[in-house]
């Protein structure tokens, strides 16, 4: 069915049709109307959810690994400082294998405080053991977050579906839903393997790890982690097979044989499109068009660096567009990831970062056009740019 | 005493049987050591009540020693035997072996 929805009103949807066990959250802007929406179902009476309002985040969270311990289908949401807040469960939850859905709405770190969009907050968390997907659009991150019960579930981690705060959480769509029943039946019955409610099998969840066995547990979530690719991908594959709309790693954006490319991740990637297209058309002037291309990165975490690599080894020039900055003196994470996924290529691409958007300032089309002006006109001289920021 | 390696552990840090706290030797953090003069205990059983790792040994209603393999010597048996009975004295692990 085709229907018209925010990026949050995508997400309460699928929320709703995943009818978890458990929702344990505390509102923040932009991720608020998610849960408050959310809430408006359980009150109606049109999920069976156990509603927890929790009193903070660091609560939400670790009302979430209870419920998790317990065997119930847990789901949350937030967003940049309850994210922050959460910190210390957040490695909890992967270290103790918790399929825990997180619905997030990027939006910048404070200080100086912001509410609108940027990548610090979920970039902030990139190794605490969650699975990342960024989406693009509404109709993504609620296909997403339908196919992150099963990917959590599968692979014995959570994980966290993102949308670029307000450009996607709060500006509408035409999407397509699908219907309650598809969803049930896509994401199945959630069967734990163990449970702290199971009397006659008792457990202990949460024991101490020493020098002689901390490591050893820490391997197996590295495993869990490397594991977690192949689902993603066969689940991704799933849901196009079952709904017509398949998902991957990362999109390629006309990127077979092109010269110069733009990786990004969310939101910009759809202005980024115009720009290639553009760009193909007419070129820097008008007249012969450049071979643009772009590769919309989706799944940050685990990070499919082989794949990025072969993706990107046949093209001469890419900037990376990082929404956040690591504050490392070397660019973003996005960035430093990719720049080392394609070290062992036998001929090394030129390869920039281009800080933007910080704080929710505004990326236009001219803006990535200069991106992509730079990689023609070979302006790649320097590691790091800041795009879009008053000098 | 070889241990399993990562593939071969229960994941998420989990023990999937109950009671596996008593296979944990934790007598061994023990720098003092209560030391039990069963003459002069009357059985009143404030050790047993108070004790936080269930060490003190009991049989039909007696106090019969302490689990010194669980004993983390924390003292607290000591103090809450009373002043006109003072059964159990603590003494260093270092004094006591010597």
């Amino acid at each position: 069915m085709r229907v018209a929805k925010t990026g949050n009103e995508a997400m309460a949807e699928a929320m709703r049709q995943i009818n978890p066990d458990v929702v344990a959250a505390y509102p923040i802007t932009p991720a608020t109307e998610i849960v408050q929406i959310f809430s408006s179902f359980v009150a109606d009476g049109l999920v069976n959810t156990e509603f927890i309002a929790a009193e903070s985040e660091h609560s939400a969270m670790s009302a979430c690994i209870g419920s998790c311990a317990a065997g119930a289908r847990t789901m949350t949401s937030t967003s940049s400082q309850g994210l922050a807040l959460m910190w210390e469960m957040l490695y909890i939850a992967s270290g103790l294998r918790m399929p825990i859905v997180l619905a997030e709405v990027n939006r910048a770190l404070s200080s100086p405080i912001n509410i609108h969009c940027d990548h610090s907050d979920t970039m902030g968390a990139r190794d605490s053991g969650w699975i990342q997907i960024y989406c693009e659009n509404a109709q993504e991150a609620y296909d997403s977050l339908i196919q992150a019960v099963r990917i959590a579930e599968e692979a014995l981690l959570p994980i966290m579906v993102s949308t670029d705060g307000f450009i996607i959480s709060h500006g509408m769509e035409s999407m397509e839903v699908l219907e309650d029943a598809q969803v049930k039946d896509f994401i199945g019955e959630y069967k734990p393997e163990h449970s702290l409610l199971d009397i006659d099998h008792p457990i202990t969840i949460g024991a101490i790890d020493f020098t002689d066995y901390y490591f050893e547990h820490k391997r197996q979530t590295i495993e869990a982690m490397r594991n977690a690719k192949g689902i993603v991908a066969k689940i991704g594959q799933e849901f196009g097979e079952k709904f017509g709309r398949s998902y991957g790693f990362f999109e390629e954006y006309r990127l077979e044989d092109a010269e110069i490319a733009i990786v990004v991740l969310g939101s910009t990637a759809g202005t980024a499109k115009v720009v290639v297209d553009e760009l193909r058309e007419t070129g820097l002037k008008p007249g012969k068009g450049i071979k643009a291309g772009l590769l919309r990165l989706r799944l940050f975490r685990p990070f499919p660096y082989q794949e990025l690599a072969q993706a990107l080894s046949r093209i001469p020039r890419i900037a990376v567009m990082d929404r956040s900055d690591s504050l490392n003196s070397a660019g973003g994470p996005v960035f430093t990831e990719i720049r080392s996924a394609l070290y062992d290529l036998d001929t090394r691409p030129k390869i920039v970062n281009y800080i933007y958007g910080l704080g929710g300032r505004n990326i236009d089309l001219a803006q990535i056009r200069s991106v992509y002006e730079d990689l023609a006109t070979n302006k790649t001289d320097e590691l790091v740019r800041y795009l879009g920021v008053r000098e | 005493m070889s241990k399993e390696g990562w593939q071969d552990l229960p994941i998420g840090g989990l023990i999937l049987e109950g009671g596996t706290a008593t296979k944990y030797i934790t007598g061994d953090w023990r720098s003092l050591r209560p030391v039990w003069d069963k003459d002069k205990c009357i059985s009143c059983l404030n050790c047993w009540i108070y004790c936080p790792d269930s060490s003190v040994l009991v049989e039909d209603e007696k106090m019969t020693g302490i689990d010194y393999d669980h004993c983390k010597g924390c003292g607290i048996c000591a103090s809450e035997c009373p002043p006109k009975v003072q059964a159990i004295k603590m003494v260093t692990e270092a004094e006591f072996r010597k």
